[in-house]
């Protein structure tokens, strides 16, 4: 098993952007996904930085990938897509109509946005010429089992998300615009005041959710810390580490240490908990019962 | 006349559906296969044949929704599904997994598919693609979408589209939420059923009532108010120093006034919400748009008294099909 950086859900400046993958070129992980998977308005703000990563990533030995947005409306969009399996590197494909511009047997990656829950989708993807899917968050351990089984007949990577606020929705609706009482149109960018996203409350003044622009995540940063062993067993090939905005570099080594030198579970979450934003973690989706809970809780 | 697609959880609501002027129904069978998988509602496969036997027979069509994705491991639920909705002889299927259109390709190819609004295609590429790949004659747009944007889809597409007009309104894009399953451990997309009622308790405080889902307070209201369903994404929560619908008020759709400007769009149907509805509900709003889909296609105004009394009681919203919404 090895480690995958996935894109950024964020809005960060350039210089953060470049400051954070200057640090994931010398970490050990495997590969790294690059790009704007959110909202399209904020890609003319950071995209200069995205040569320039690419090559040093490259340079620095790992695999890249580019990611397709999440949710493609807009004719911009829909062009922005098309450009992607222009630029040589495998596409992530995070909405189905960036298909529309790979051609038929050229290898390209499904991301955690795209629907694959089953056999019968995740073999019609390798036919097209997938070769790694990063599964849905929501999906339980029995899922993710047989996803891996299917995908080792099929010569399909599996991956699963492996540290990161889960990406829960996306909508057409932009919520950091709502909260500001703005519109998507007019949201003045307000999304880059929260680096890992906009906290959400319940009335019990209970952690619960972060708002990211158009996403919505969860409040708690799913870790599969404690559940590591199980996926490993169950033939998954890499786990997801989705960028934040402090402490990264940390993560990164922390979770080295958990595959490559015996690190324990505890001495993980020890690690991870003072580093991760808002100091919450779950693991819920693989382990149940719910989303939100965090399987070391229940021991 | 655009055709009128309306809601049927029980073979009563079906048949309270056609005789009140449905162009077609859709409804599920009684499992996991279906995004309405709640108690008391669908069909058994022998409710299904009937249903269609009673619908032909009064020339409605019967469309079934098998539109949650396939568990891992359980494909042949799923596929038992298809074959029942044929033998029932049904009109179309309504699916959203892409194994799922698959095997109904290669297995069932003479039952026409439609794309469920829980693939959220929400845009040419993705929709050709499905029409491409599974010969896919028609698509539910997700509602994510402005009038204009669908009415630019649809100069760019050869299938048909439909749209919802009224009822239930997801404010994310469908199929790809898991706020349900984050709170509860049961999803739209697993088990066919968002904030369960199962997950849901209501405890007075005060001279409040609460409502938690999965233990997360979605609602606070005073005792003596009526207290809205906790629907997580209609939620009262609070962020920073705002507290409030951050997602969404608790509202239902009601696009009736833009069917002329949905009509000129391209769309080819309507669609109500609402499998989870009395058949009372079912007969009065198909009612009411039947003679609004008529009034369109003669060129008369629509009928709007018999639809202002629809939403009696909760507001309203035009949602994505407004840009002002996003």
């Amino acid at each position: 098993m090895d480690l995958t950086v996935g894109p950024n859900a964020f809005f960060w400046s350039a210089e953060a952007v470049r400051a954070f993958y200057a640090d994931v070129a010398i970490a050990p992980v495997a590969r790294v996904v690059i790009g704007e998977w959110v909202c399209s308005k904020r890609l003319p703000f950071w995209q200069d930085e995205i040569p320039g990563a690419i090559e040093a990533l490259l340079n620095a030995g790992k695999e890249v990938a580019v990611t397709s947005l999440a949710l493609v409306t807009l004719k911009r969009e829909r062009r922005l897509t098309a450009d992607l399996a222009r630029l040589g590197l495998p596409v992530e494909v995070n909405d189905l109509s960036a298909l529309h511009s790979i051609p038929s047997g050229t290898p390209f990656w499904v991301g955690p946005m795209v629907n694959v829950y089953n056999e019968g989708t995740l073999n019609w993807l390798a036919r097209r010429g997938a070769t790694r899917i990063c599964l849905p968050p929501e999906l339980p351990l029995a899922s993710v089992a047989a996803l891996a089984r299917a995908g080792a007949e099929a010569g399909v990577a599996i991956e699963v998300w492996g540290h990161g606020r889960a990406p829960l929705a996306i909508s057409g609706r932009c919520y950091h615009a709502r909260l500001h009482d703005r519109a998507k149109d007019s949201c003045q960018f307000v999304c880059e005041n929260d680096p890992d996203g906009r906290d959400v409350e319940t009335l019990d003044g209970q952690a619960f959710l972060a708002v990211n622009g158009v996403q919505t995540l969860s409040h708690s940063t799913v870790s599969m810390a404690h559940q590591f062993e199980g996926l490993r067993e169950a033939g998954v090939a890499a786990l997801r580490l989705s960028p934040q905005s402090q402490g990264f570099a940390a993560v990164c080594d922390g979770w080295a240490a958990r595959l490559n030198s015996g690190l324990s579970a505890g001495d993980l979450e020890a690690r991870l908990r003072p580093l991760v934003p808002g100091g919450r973690l779950s693991d819920g989706f693989v382990a149940g019962p719910v989303g939100a809970s965090w399987s070391a809780d229940a021991t | 006349m655009m055709e009128l697609v309306c809601p049927a959880g029980t073979p009563a609501a079906l048949r309270a559906a056609v005789e009140a002027g449905a162009h077609s129904v859709y409804c599920g069978f009684a499992d996991e296969t279906n995004a309405r998988n709640f108690p008391g509602l669908n069909f058994t496969p022998e409710d299904m044949a009937e249903a269609v036997a009673f619908a032909h027979a009064r020339g409605a069509k019967v469309l079934v929704a098998i539109n949650t994705f396939p568990r891992a491991g359980a494909q042949p639920l799923w596929h038992r599904a298809l074959a029942n909705a044929e033998q029932a002889g049904a009109d179309a299927v309504i699916l959203a997994d892409i194994g799922l259109l698959a095997h109904a390709a290669e297995h069932h190819p003479n039952l026409r598919r439609h794309l469920s609004v829980q693939a959220a295609a929400a845009n040419p590429d993705a929709i050709n693609l499905y029409a491409d790949a599974f010969d896919v004659r028609r698509v539910v747009l997700p509602r994510v979408l402005t009038v204009e944007e669908i009415a630019a889809i649809n100069r760019e597409i050869e299938v048909e589209t439909e749209v919802f007009v009224f009822g239930g309104l997801c404010v994310m894009a469908e199929g790809r939420c898991s706020l349900s399953s984050y709170a509860t451990g049961l999803s739209p997309n697993m088990n066919g059923v968002c904030s369960p009622a199962n997950h849901v308790a209501y405890a007075e405080e005060g001279r409040d009532l609460v409502a938690r889902l999965g233990g997360f307070a979605i609602h606070r209201t005073p005792k003596a108010a009526p207290a809205p369903y906790p629907t997580l994404c209609k939620g009262c929560f609070t962020s920073g120093a705002q507290t409030g619908h951050i997602f969404e008020d608790p509202v239902s759709l009601d696009a009736t006034h833009l069917i002329p400007q949905l009509a000129r769009a391209g769309v080819r149907a309507l669609k109500i919400e609402g499998r989870q509805r009395s058949r009372a509900y079912v007969t009065q709003v198909v009612r009411a748009f039947r003679a609004a889909v008529e009034a369109e296609a003669a060129g008369r105004p629509l009928p709007a008294s018999a639809l202002s009394r629809l939403t009696e009681g909760q507001a309203a919203t035009a949602g994505a099909y407004a840009k002002t919404w996003r």
